[in-house]
């Protein structure tokens, strides 16, 4: 029992709570809202030590001992994406306070970003499936507010969509969860395990396995991302950072809970699904990566490339694979902020989003135009920065289980990913600059508060290549939780 | 009473996917609802029927019926309520502002505007 690990959960959710009272007073609430967010990383940092001492942290939700009552977990795994959601987290808000329009501010933004941050949170914590449920839809519902608020015409088309794809997927969640009580008796995710260990994931189970795959695969953008691209394109761009960076990665991490302690007898079946989803993911998403001069189509199309390399190492699923995944998680996290924000600074100052009537900014924007290249090099796994290592360890494992088709793809997804972010650079930073006098000046250049948070997270992501063995330090450690299920169920099931 | 229930569901769930296939998104948001509707009978089925008295320690009962079943339930139904609330105002401002409640004028011409 340990009532810390609640905190990373409780505090966003206070102080959502609380700026909903005061969300007429702007200045305030970001005030608020930046220092809850940059606490909530301290907790994170707390967290992860106390995990890395004393191994792997439970709490019982009012001392009902499991496989009653809902339990949260706090694995190595769980504690370090919760580090890395908080800094995606802060960075955001800190990227919102200059760009977000006061009337979005006004209509409750803190708010419902601090809600988003809070189901986050509680999605890698819980370790029950209905709780897990629960969670998604309080990020959800939290993202379909943000993704319509300001109400323009393309939010307005954009958010049905997205939201009817959500509801479609949460009715199958629960459809599934159904089906699994009924064969299982419980949706503790620890007795979910030992059931289906006794049991033997029979035919039976196979389909709930791959209803659950469909759920999350739909949230993740795994394979099922049709609705992503037009989705992340409406709202402005904080949210679309928050986005890119946070809501797949859940589903991701989903995903590999569920293909990692709960289903894991038949990996015939379900992995093979897995990888040749991640496989049809890389190639999709390369070939949309290239298909449009729309920036944020492109950079959208980062997104569905990055899952299916993360889906590369679920369908492998080796200790080697485990570790990579959650090394590229971490990074990919980092890096797609970051590349967000940079994507929503280039469109903001050339006033378009078309790549072709882009020209010569890094002229006025020399800190933008280079953090942008340092970001397609991290993205891409160029060595000192932080893609690196997990894309490695990525590969290798994919060709140590000789999944050679799989790794080849992977390894060029990422010449894609490379040609088209500096196809973006190439266009928008080089070259003479638009003779277009008196445009600049009615744009104020980028705060202070901004320049920083942009320098502080590219230096987070040199800071995790060039230290990447103290990192793959903790990473092996969740790897191994991962690998091995019987630590996982042991920490949870302990107390009987 | 359970094959009823499961035919029940299955008509549900076939009626909320031809709502939902319709081009009028208010029939969309009825199928969604409809839908939920139907997980909630299926979910309440798998759980099983039982016979037996409330989970509540008493001298004359001698069988409890589960009751995580209607917790569940209980808490998605809150959650739909929820959701459905918000796509209804959600349709109804893009028909003020859109004008149009048919999902094939919602397409939006690519990326480009």
């Amino acid at each position: 029992m340990n009532n810390f690990i609640v905190l990373p959960l409780l505090l966003p959710l206070l102080t959502a709570i609380l700026l909903i009272l005061l969300h007429n007073q702007v200045a305030l609430q970001r005030w608020i809202s930046g220092m809850s967010a940059l606490l909530n990383i301290a907790i994170a940092i707390l967290l992860v030590s106390q995990i890395q001492r004393d191994g792997i942290q439970t709490l019982y939700m009012g001392g009902w001992l499991p496989p009653y009552g809902i339990v949260f977990v706090a694995d190595m795994f769980a504690a370090l994406l919760i580090l890395t959601a908080s800094v995606v987290g802060a960075a955001s808000l800190l990227f919102s306070f200059g760009s977000i329009s006061e009337d979005r501010e006004v209509m409750y933004f803190y708010p419902l970003v601090h809600f988003l941050l809070a189901g986050v949170y509680g999605s890698f914590l819980t370790g029950d499936l209905f709780n897990l449920f629960v969670c998604f839809e309080v990020m959800l519902i939290s993202s379909y507010a943000l993704i319509v608020i300001g109400g323009s015409k393309r939010q307005l088309r954009e958010s049905i969509k997205y939201l009817l794809v959500n509801i479609l997927s949460s009715a199958l969640f629960v459809t599934a969860v159904a089906y699994l009580y009924g064969a299982l008796g419980t949706l503790n995710m620890a007795h979910l395990s030992q059931r289906v260990a006794e049991m033997g994931q029979g035919d039976m189970l196979n389909v709930i396995a791959i209803l659950l795959m469909i759920v999350f695969s739909l949230k993740a953008g795994l394979f099922l991302f049709f609705w992503l691209p037009g989705s992340y394109a409406a709202p402005p761009a904080a949210i679309r950072a928050l986005f890119a960076a946070l809501l797949t990665k859940v589903g991701v991490y989903a995903l590999v809970r569920t293909f990692s302690l709960i289903f894991y007898h038949d990996p015939a079946v379900t992995h093979t699904w897995l990888g040749w989803m991640a496989g049809a993911t890389m190639v999709l998403g390369s070939i949309g990566a290239i298909a449009y001069r729309n920036v944020l189509s492109i950079l959208n199309y980062q997104v569905v490339i990055g899952i299916g390399f993360i889906g590369l190492g679920l369908a492998i699923a080796t200790q080697e694979a485990w570790d990579g995944v959650v090394f590229y998680l971490m990074h990919d996290m980092l890096a797609k902020v970051l590349l967000f924000i940079l994507g929503g600074m280039l469109i903001t100052f050339a006033r378009t989003e078309n790549l072709i009537r882009m020209r010569g900014l890094i002229v006025r924007y020399p800190l933008i135009g280079w953090l942008f290249l340092g970001t397609t090099l991290a993205l891409v796994g160029i060595p000192p920065l932080s893609g690196f290592p997990g894309k490695v360890m990525l590969i290798r494992s994919a060709f140590h289980e000789h999944s050679f088709l799989l790794g080849a793809i992977g390894l060029l997804s990422s010449f894609f990913v490379l040609y088209s972010l500096i196809n973006v650079f190439k266009q928008a930073f080089w070259g003479p600059e638009l003779e277009e006098q008196g445009v600049h000046a009615t744009i104020p250049p980028p705060s202070k508060l901004l320049n920083g948070t942009i320098v502080v997270v590219f230096a987070l992501l040199i800071f995790i290549g060039v230290n990447a063995e103290w990192v793959y330090g903790f990473v092996s450690q969740a790897g191994q939780v991962i690998a091995e299920p019987a630590l996982y169920i042991q920490a949870v099931m302990k107390e009987q | 009473m359970e094959l009823i229930m499961a035919i029940m569901t299955g008509i549900l769930f076939a009626v909320a996917v031809y709502l939902i296939l319709a081009r009028n998104i208010l029939r969309i948001i009825l199928g969604t609802s409809l839908l939920t509707h139907g997980v909630h009978l299926l979910l309440m089925n798998m759980a099983g029927l039982k016979k037996g008295a409330a989970p509540i320690l008493g001298e004359e009962t001698v069988s409890y019926t589960d009751p995580l079943p209607q917790a569940l339930i209980l808490t998605s139904i809150v959650i739909n309520f929820g959701v459905t609330a918000f796509f209804l105002v959600l349709a109804f401002r893009a028909n003020q502002t859109l004008g149009t409640d048919d999902v094939e004028k919602l397409r939006g011409g690519g990326h480009n505007e």
